[in-house]
């Protein structure tokens, strides 16, 4: 009897890259029904076109590219990509916004580098970034965390928004819009309030923005069902929390009046989604599991320095991109001790 | 030499990475441990371990009788083979083998002559316990026992740890950790008295302070059965330890591990640490030896998987076909879709079935399409670093991968690819699919190739420059006769001084170059220092190497 061979191990694969992605996705479902909740239709418009243009964009790149485009599109990479950016934008964006941070974040930031599992920097916050250094107006463009069927624009009136830059009767973009805690925070301590006459504000909610804070729970709960199963380890993380929370604590404790507290720089922005979904992106983080510690904790840092003193609102995406560029780096300084090794052989 | 004591850990240290699979080894554990009928035609090969090849010592036409000695070893690392059965030897030449390649390689045919005869082999001996551990050790040379866990490292040498050094701790590797394989755990529920024998006696021989029996904790019957002949003997030095089940819990560094917390070291054996490590099945070939006389023409080998009709464990004389084994058990299922020789994770396909058992094989896998599938095609690695998390020697695959790529052959050898015990857990976790064990072969090969290379145009050049260096100096002596042939005809002595003076210059750059030739070896290798074991593995591995890229 003749038999086929191949190398070892034999055994049915245990894991699976599609799989994997279905699983981020998954999670990120909690996080983004809290976001329509809050924000409303805007929300939706984002995820699609996003998703859509980012399929497009990678079928259209691999076909130019003479590459295969099925597998690629099924491994579910692309249209993560475009979850994610489109999680990060504001609602009432105009419909180009999230077409074109897709466009760069899957045509330059991925495909130009050789695609899937080559791009050295996270592709969805280089299109973030892209969009808030060119667009900073229209990345403002956040409506009141009020939640749908409230004071919001409604379904109608979002869509005229988005497809034709067309404010409801009566309305315009200031009256329909509101600045994000993170955004106020900054304008307010910049007028010399003390946090605690900021967040007096209703808008703030209990500690994280009203709204913003559980739409951060969300992620959170999203996040740790993926660490649960697997799809994620803890070390980016709680790398990236413990950093936001320690730098911010140490602040605190300083100046309770000048500085956010802890509790609000966890909750606010895109501080989860950042921590578990967009940090955890695997290709372009560091790789040892002390190295994706130092990773995680070295953006939680630079979006405390970013929220606190730069020229953003909020960090997330400049952290992950600085140390995107430190990963290298910190996979080499950081290489485990391999077994039956001596310490001092494994720098 | 210093020594430090290593001491069994109260609780098992648990290693890094590994891997939880299904133990798939119900199925075989059916009923008490069977022979196997002797086939008409026996095919045992000269090569069987590590190390080098046997040599025939009888012709074909040659009558023999089971247990005579039929090929001498050649050699300190390397085993002789006996006739598993009476018959006739009818030919001495190339047959297909056990590997990957399918690669033939000389066997001794024996036409069994259906009466297994025995002949006297003189293993046997009274007062083992009051004997030379240097008798011991000849005997167990002599009965051509090898290592029956893995690659087959001829006993008597690890029996034997040198003057250098204090074996504190002997451990018995029972762990069994593969799923389908159980012919250790078969043979540790038939035939503990063996077993324990064979512990005693190479306890014996390596003056061990300490013994320990190491268990995966899912084989309580065999747990069961070795301490109820412990109990039955009272032998209270001898301990068993149940390690958690994880794979690969029976490798020899990560069951010292788990045993005792000490590592032993990269590149290095556990001797180092005073630990010898030594399998069941050796064990109790080697009370078979001593006790009875017997050299190791048999073994247990597990016949498994959904393409096996009737699954079980049969002791198995070498050199059986493979197909001989199948048919005794029932022959194979309309499921069969591959044929292993080993387990799921480090074993080998086969080709077909035509090859015979070796002292070496423990167990044959026909596996469905369904147990072991071909996988889906491989993307890209995606950094995720699953791959890191299991490995248990804490290697970082990835990069390994990303290297072995790349062909950068340096930067591989930085990330210990040399540490890789090709466990496979990298790539079973893999959500890409990338055959990273396959990748890591094919680097250590090339840098093998490499260095040999190396070796090989170093002496040419060495050869070369001691030519062009001894022509130099005998044009310089030539040059400089005749200089002095001239001086003392001409008068004007400067001329003849400059060339002299040359001359002087031009012997020295030589010697100068000839040193530098000779410091052009000190360039460490992978392949310097490395002790007769390791040279021998690297040999076999090479072996299977060659296989290996040619099925890739
Ligand atoms: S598990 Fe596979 S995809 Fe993930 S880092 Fe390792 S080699 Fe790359
Ligand atoms: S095959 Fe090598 S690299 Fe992969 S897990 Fe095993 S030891 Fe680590």
């Amino acid at each position: 009897m003749e038999f086929p061979t191949r190398s070892s191990p034999y055994l049915p694969v245990a894991n699976d890259l599609s799989r994997l992605m279905r699983k981020v996705m998954l999670a990120l479902v909690p996080g983004a029904l809290a976001l329509f909740w809050f924000f409303g239709w805007g929300i939706v418009f984002n995820l699609l076109i996003a998703t859509s243009t980012a399929l497009l964009a990678e079928a259209a790149v691999l076909r130019l590219r003479g590459k295969p485009v099925r597998p690629a599109l099924l491994d579910g990479s692309a249209a993560l990509t475009g979850l994610l950016l489109g999680l990060a934008l504001p609602p009432l964006a105009p419909w180009w916004i999230p077409v074109v941070g897709v466009l760069f974040a899957i045509v330059i930031a991925k495909q130009l580098y050789g695609g899937l599992g080559y791009n050295p920097f996270n592709p969805a916050m280089i299109g973030f970034v892209v969009l808030i250094i060119s667009f900073p107006l229209q990345m403002t463009l956040w409506s009141p965390p009020t939640g749908i069927g409230h004071e919001g624009p409604g379904f109608k009136d979002t869509l005229q928004l988005v497809f034709a830059g067309r404010p409801p009767e009566g309305e315009t973009l200031d009256t329909i819009t509101m600045a994000t805690p993170l955004d106020e925070s900054k304008t307010q301590s910049g007028l010399d309030l003390t946090w605690d006459e900021i967040l007096s504000d209703p808008r703030f909610g209990n500690y994280g923005g009203y709204g913003w804070e559980w739409v951060n729970l969300a992620f959170l709960l999203g996040g740790l069902w993926l660490w649960k199963q697997r799809a994620i380890q803890w070390h980016i993380p709680a790398g990236m929390l413990g950093g936001l929370f320690v730098i911010s604590l140490m602040f605190y404790f300083a100046d309770a009046d000048g500085y956010g507290s802890p509790l609000f720089h966890l909750f606010s922005g895109a501080t989860m989604l950042g921590a578990f979904f967009i940090a955890t992106d695997p290709v372009s983080a560091a790789t040892t599991p002390r190295g994706r510690l130092y990773y995680g904790a070295g953006i939680g840092i630079l979006v405390y320095v970013i929220r606190t003193w730069g020229g953003y609102p909020d960090g997330i995406a400049f952290g992950v991109l600085l140390m995107n560029m430190a990963a290298p780096t910190l996979d080499y300084y950081t290489k485990p001790r391999v077994f039956g090794q001596r310490e001092e052989q494994d720098d | 030499m210093q020594q430090h004591m290593v001491t069994l850990l109260e609780k098992p240290a648990t290693f890094h990475g590994g891997l939880h699979l299904p133990a798939e080894k119900a199925q075989s554990l059916t009923g008490p441990l069977k022979s196997a009928a002797i086939p008409e035609r026996l095919y045992v090969p000269l090569s069987q371990n590590i190390g080098e090849a046997a040599e025939p010592v009888v012709k074909t036409g040659e009558r023999v009788l089971r247990g005579q000695l039929i090929a001498r070893s050649l050699g300190y690392i390397s085993a002789p083979v006996h006739a598993p059965t009476s018959g006739v030897v009818s030919d001495i030449g190339d047959y297909p083998v056990p590997h990957p390649s399918g690669l033939s390689a000389t066997c001794i045919v024996i036409d069994s002559d259906g009466e297994d005869r025995v002949a006297d082999s003189g293993l046997k001996m009274e007062n083992v316990y009051l004997s030379d551990p240097a008798d011991i050790r000849q005997r167990v040379r002599d009965a051509g026992i090898v290592g029956l866990g893995g690659a087959g490292f001829p006993t008597a040498v690890k029996l034997n740890p040198g003057p250098d050094h204090v074996v504190d701790l002997l451990v018995i590797n029972g762990a069994e950790c593969e799923p389908y394989i159980s012919c250790d755990e078969a043979l540790m529920c038939c035939r503990p008295n063996d077993i324990i024998e064979g512990i005693r006696i190479m306890r014996h021989a390596l003056h061990a302070k300490q013994v320990v029996i190491g268990i995966e904790d899912n084989m309580p019957n065999a747990i069961d059965c070795l301490q109820k002949e412990l109990d039955r003997l009272d032998e209270k030095d001898i301990r068993i330890v149940p390690v958690p089940t994880r794979y690969p819990a029976g490798g020899e560094k990560q069951l010292i591990y788990a045993l005792t917390g000490e590592e032993v070291p990269s590149q290095g054996l556990p001797i180092d640490i005073g630990v010898v490590c030594h399998n069941v099945g050796t064990a109790a070939a080697i009370a078979r030896a001593i006790h009875h006389g017997e050299p190791l023409i048999s073994r247990v080998i597990t016949v498994t998987g959904a393409g096996i009709s009737e699954p079980c464990n049969l002791e198995v004389r070498i050199g059986t076909p493979i197909a001989s084994l199948v048919e005794q058990c029932g022959g194979y299922t309309d499921e069969a879709a591959r044929l292993l020789l080993g387990g799921p994770m480090m074993g080998f396909a086969l080709r077909t079935d035509t090859i015979p058992v070796i002292k070496t094989s423990n167990c044959i896998l026909a596996a469905s399409s369904k147990e072991l599938p071909d996988p889906p095609p491989a993307s890209p690695c995606i950094r995720c670093a699953q791959c890191t998390d299991v490995c248990p020697v804490n290697l970082l695959p990835q990069q390994l991968y990303w290297y072995a790529f790349a062909r950068d052959m340096e930067k591989i050898q930085d990330y210990n690819l040399f540490d890789c015990i090709e466990c496979g857990c990298c790539a079973q976790v893999c959500p890409s699919h990338i055959p990273l064990v396959q990748y890591y072969r094919f680097a250590k090969t090339e840098i093998w190739d490499m260095e040999r290379e190396r070796e090989k145009s170093d002496l040419a050049r060495r050869r070369h420059e001691a030519r062009l260096a001894r022509l130099e100096r005998e044009k310089k002596a030539l040059e400089e006769r005749r200089a002095r042939a001239r001086k003392s005809l001409d008068k004007k002595p400067k001329a003849g001084d400059a060339d002299a003076k040359k001359a002087d210059i031009a012997a020295a750059l030589a010697r100068v170059k000839a040193k530098k030739t000779e410091n052009a070896d000190a360039v460490p290798r992978n392949t310097d220092n490395l002790t007769t074991e390791q040279r021998a593995k690297i040999d076999t591995v090479e072996q299977r190497r060659n296989g290996k890229t040619d099925g890739a």
